[in-house]
C-alpha cells in the first residue's frame, strides 16, 4: 500500500482550519462540454473545507474517441503490482489502448503511485475465468474490478466507466487538478471533492470520487451505517476495499439503479427514506411505497450526516441526509445546473445564476441529460 | 473606505478590516466578496460593514456591536455566538444562523436553512432576535434557551406547498419564544411546547422588530398584520428532565 497520511502541511507552519469536506458539481443538460479548469476554480473557492489529504474529480464525456470502451484507471504502488495487474487485465479483456495517465510535475503532489489507463472491452470468450454465460458486459466489469481490488496486491482500479474518468489523490483538489492536467479535458458533467478525512486514512485510494462503471460519488459527511451497508453489498458480490465509508454508496447505486432497475428517485428514497412518523401521515399510495422501500431496502439505508453528489453518463444527482446535517446548495443558469457545499463555489464560476435554492433534506435534486448522444 | 476583496484570502481580508477599525474607520464597504469566512468576527465597536457578494461561513461570529449589511445571500453559521449588533441579509441565509446567539439582531429578507436559532439564549441584559422574511427549514429554534425568532413567510421563493416552518420545530426548546405569521402544523412541533394566538401584550414585544424589518426591506407593517400571529413557547424549562430518571 502507498504511504498513508501524506500531508502538505509543513510541521512548523501548521495552522488549524475548521473544516468539513467540500463538494462541487455541474452538468450541462445539453451535453455541451466545458474545460476542467471551470470546476477547479469552483472547488478551489472551498479550499478551507479540506486539509490537503484528498482531492478528486469525476468527468463525463472526456473520452469521445473511445466512448464504447470501458476506461480503466488504475493506481499501483509498485512495478510488480502493475505487471500483475496488466497480465490479469490482458487475460480477461481486449485492450485497445493503454497509456500513462498524463500528469504534470508538481511541487505539492508527491509520492504519487503509478497511474495508468486502459481502454478495454470485456473478452467474453469461453475460457475467460471471470465470465459466466449470460452475464452482461457491465456485470462482468463489476466482477473484474472487485477481483482486482481484492486480489491483486498494490493495485487499485479507481475508475471503470465508459467515456468518463475519475482523477484523485492526496492533496488539495486544485493541486490534484493541476497534477492530472484537467484543464486539458472537456466534460459535460464534472464533480469535485475536497477531503478532510476524519475516520479513515488520507491515502490515494481513499480520495473521492468513488466509482464503479460510470457511477461516481463525492461525499461530505460520514456513513455511520457502513457496516450494515457493506455486509448487504457483499451478498451481491461487491467488496469494499478502499477503507472509506463512501465506497458503499457507489456500489449501492449500481445495485439499486442498474441491477434492480429502480428509478433514481426511488433509489434515493431507499438511501434516505422518510421517518416512520412522516410515513404515518402520508397518502395511502405513497405510504405503501415508502413502507415497502423501507422494509425491502432496510440494509441500504444510509445513516449519519451526508451531502452527496453522484453522477453517471445520463445525469447528476444531489442528495442530503434526512435531517440535513451537511450543507448543499443548487443553482441553475440556462442549460447548466450547479450544486455545491457553499454558494460561493457556484458564484465563482456562475456569478449571476437564474435561480439559487437550498435542497430539502432527503429530497434528491435529479438533473438528467436531455439526450445522451 | 472600500476594500476590493476579489481573490483575497479571508485571513488577509479580516486583518485589513481589523486594522482599519483600529485606525478609527467607521464604515467599510467590501466589494467582490465571495466565500471569505469570518467577516466581522469579534469586532467590538459600532462600525458599519457593507458586504457586496456572498460572504463565507461564520460571518459575524462573536461580534459585539457592528452592523453588517449583506447585499446578497449569506451562507451557513452567520451570527454564531453573536453578542451585540445587527446583521441585515438582503437575500437568503443558510443553516445554523444565530447559533448560540446571545444578543443583537439578525434580519433575513428571504428563506433560511436548517437549525436556525439553535441554542439561542438570553440574559437579564440581552435578548437576541432573529426575523425571517421567508420560510425556515427543519429544527428552527432547536434547544432554544432564550431570545426570540419571528418567522414571517412573506418573501419566500419556495413553492406554495412548502410549509412555513419545517419539522422538529423548537425541539428541545426550554426558553424564549418563536413567533410565526400564520399557523404551523401541530405535528411539526417538538415536545413540551405550547402555542397560542398572539394578542395584546405580545404585539408590543414583537412590534419594534416588525417595524425594523419593514424599514429594511420595504414591507408595510399593516400588510404583515393582515395574518394572525402565533407564539410558540416552552411549557417547561426542563422538557427532558426525567429522561434518564426511571
Amino acid at each position: 500500500m502507498f504511504n498513508l497520511k501524506r500531508t502538505n502541511h509543513k510541521p512548523w507552519d501548521y495552522r488549524k482550519d475548521i473544516s468539513g469536506c467540500g463538494l462541487s458539481g455541474l452538468i450541462n443538460t445539453n451535453g455541451k462540454r466545458v474545460s476542467g479548469e471551470v470546476i477547479t476554480r469552483s472547488i478551489r473557492t472551498q479550499h478551507d473545507r479540506g486539509n490537503g489529504l484528498g482531492g478528486g474529480f469525476a468527468a463525463y464525456g472526456i473520452y469521445p474517441d473511445f466512448k464504447d470502451h470501458y476506461a480503466v484507471h488504475v493506481m499501483c504502488d509498485s512495478k510488480t503490482a502493475l505487471n500483475n495487474f496488466e497480465s490479469f487485465l490482458k487475460e480477461v479483456t481486449v485492450i485497445d489502448q493503454q497509456e500513462r495517465i498524463p500528469t504534470r510535475a508538481s511541487t505539492t503532489i508527491r509520492n504519487a503511485p503509478l497511474l495508468m489507463r486502459y481502454f478495454v472491452k470485456p473478452d467474453l470468450e469461453a475460457d475467460n475465468p471471470l465470465f459466466d454465460k449470460g452475464m452482461s458486459e457491465d456485470d462482468f466489469m463489476v466482477r473484474m474490478v472487485m477481483k482486482i481490488n481484492l486480489d491483486v496486491p498494490g493495485a487499485f482500479v479507481f475508475s471503470s466507466g465508459r467515456n468518463m474518468g475519475a482523477f484523485k489523490g492526496v492533496g488539495y483538489p486544485e493541486d490534484i487538478a493541476d497534477f492530472f492536467r484537467l484543464d486539458e479535458y472537456e466534460g459535460y458533467i464534472w464533480t469535485a471533492h475536497n477531503r478532510f478525512p476524519t475516520n479513515t486514512p488520507g491515502w490515494w485510494g481513499g480520495a473521492h470520487p468513488f466509482t464503479i462503471l460510470d457511477w461516481s460519488i463525492v461525499h461530505n459527511g460520514e456513513i455511520s451505517s457502513y457496516g450494515i451497508n457493506k455486509r448487504y453489498l457483499e451478498m451481491f458480490g461487491y467488496h469494499c476495499t478502499l477503507l472509506t465509508d463512501t465506497e458503499v454508496v457507489a456500489y449501492l447505486l449500481d445495485l439499486l439503479i442498474r441491477r434492480h432497475g429502480l428509478p433514481i428517485e426511488i433509489a434515493c428514497l431507499a438511501l434516505a427514506p422518510p421517518f416512520w412518523n412522516e410515513v404515518d401521515r402520508m397518502e395511502p399510495e405513497r405510504k405503501k411505497l415508502c413502507e415497502a422501500i423501507r422494509m425491502v431496502y432496510a440494509s441500504a439505508l444510509l445513516n449519519g450526516p451526508f451531502a452527496v453528489l453522484f453522477a453517471f453518463n445520463g445525469g447528476l444527482v444531489g442528495l442530503n441526509d434526512r435531517i440535513k446535517l451537511r450543507p448543499l446548495i443548487a443553482a441553475e443558469s440556462g442549460e447548466t445546473v450547479y450544486m455545491a457545499s457553499e454558494e460561493s463555489a457556484i458564484r465563482e464560476i456562475c456569478p449571476d445564476p437564474d435561480k439559487v435554492w437550498m435542497p430539502k433534506a432527503g429530497e434528491p435534486v435529479v438533473v438528467k441529460l436531455n439526450k445522451t448522444e | 473606505m472600500e476594500i476590493n476583496a476579489e481573490g483575497i484570502c479571508y485571513r488577509d481580508l479580516n486583518r485589513m478590516i481589523r486594522q482599519a477599525v483600529s485606525m478609527g474607520e467607521q464604515s467599510i464597504v467590501l466589494r467582490n466578496i465571495n466565500g471569505q469566512r469570518y467577516i466581522g468576527n469579534g469586532i467590538d465597536s459600532k462600525i458599519k460593514l457593507v458586504v457586496k457578494g456572498t460572504p463565507g461561513q461564520d460571518m459575524a461570529a462573536f461580534m459585539k456591536g457592528p452592523e453588517i449589511d449583506v447585499e446578497g445571500n449569506a451562507q451557513d453559521g452567520i451570527g454564531n455566538t453573536m453578542d451585540d449588533g445587527k446583521i441585515i441579509v438582503r437575500g437568503m441565509a443558510g443553516d445554523i444562523i444565530g447559533y448560540g446567539m446571545r444578543g443583537g439582531e439578525i434580519y433575513v429578507s428571504g428563506d433560511v436553512g436548517y437549525r436556525v436559532g439553535i441554542h439561542m439564549k438570553s440574559s437579564d441584559e440581552k435578548n437576541p432576535v432573529i426575523v425571517i422574511g421567508g420560510k425556515a427549514g427543519d429544527f428552527l429554534g432547536e434547544y432554544m434557551a432564550g431570545g426570540m425568532i419571528i418567522l414571517l413567510g412573506m418573501l419566500s421563493r419556495t413553492d406554495k406547498n412548502v410549509p412555513l416552518a419545517g419539522n422538529f420545530l423548537g425541539t428541545g426548546m426550554h426558553g424564549g419564544a418563536i413567533y410565526t405569521r400564520g399557523p404551523v402544523d401541530k405535528h411539526s412541533l417538538g415536545r413540551g411546547l405550547g402555542i397560542r394566538e398572539v394578542s395584546g401584550q405580545d404585539f408590543d414585544i414583537i412590534m419594534p422588530y416588525l417595524e425594523e424589518f419593514g424599514r429594511q426591506f420595504g414591507v408595510d407593517v399593516s400588510v404583515m398584520l393582515e395574518s394572525n400571529f402565533y407564539c410558540i413557547y416552552p411549557t417547561t424549562h426542563r422538557p427532558y428532565g426525567n429522561m434518564y430518571a426511571y
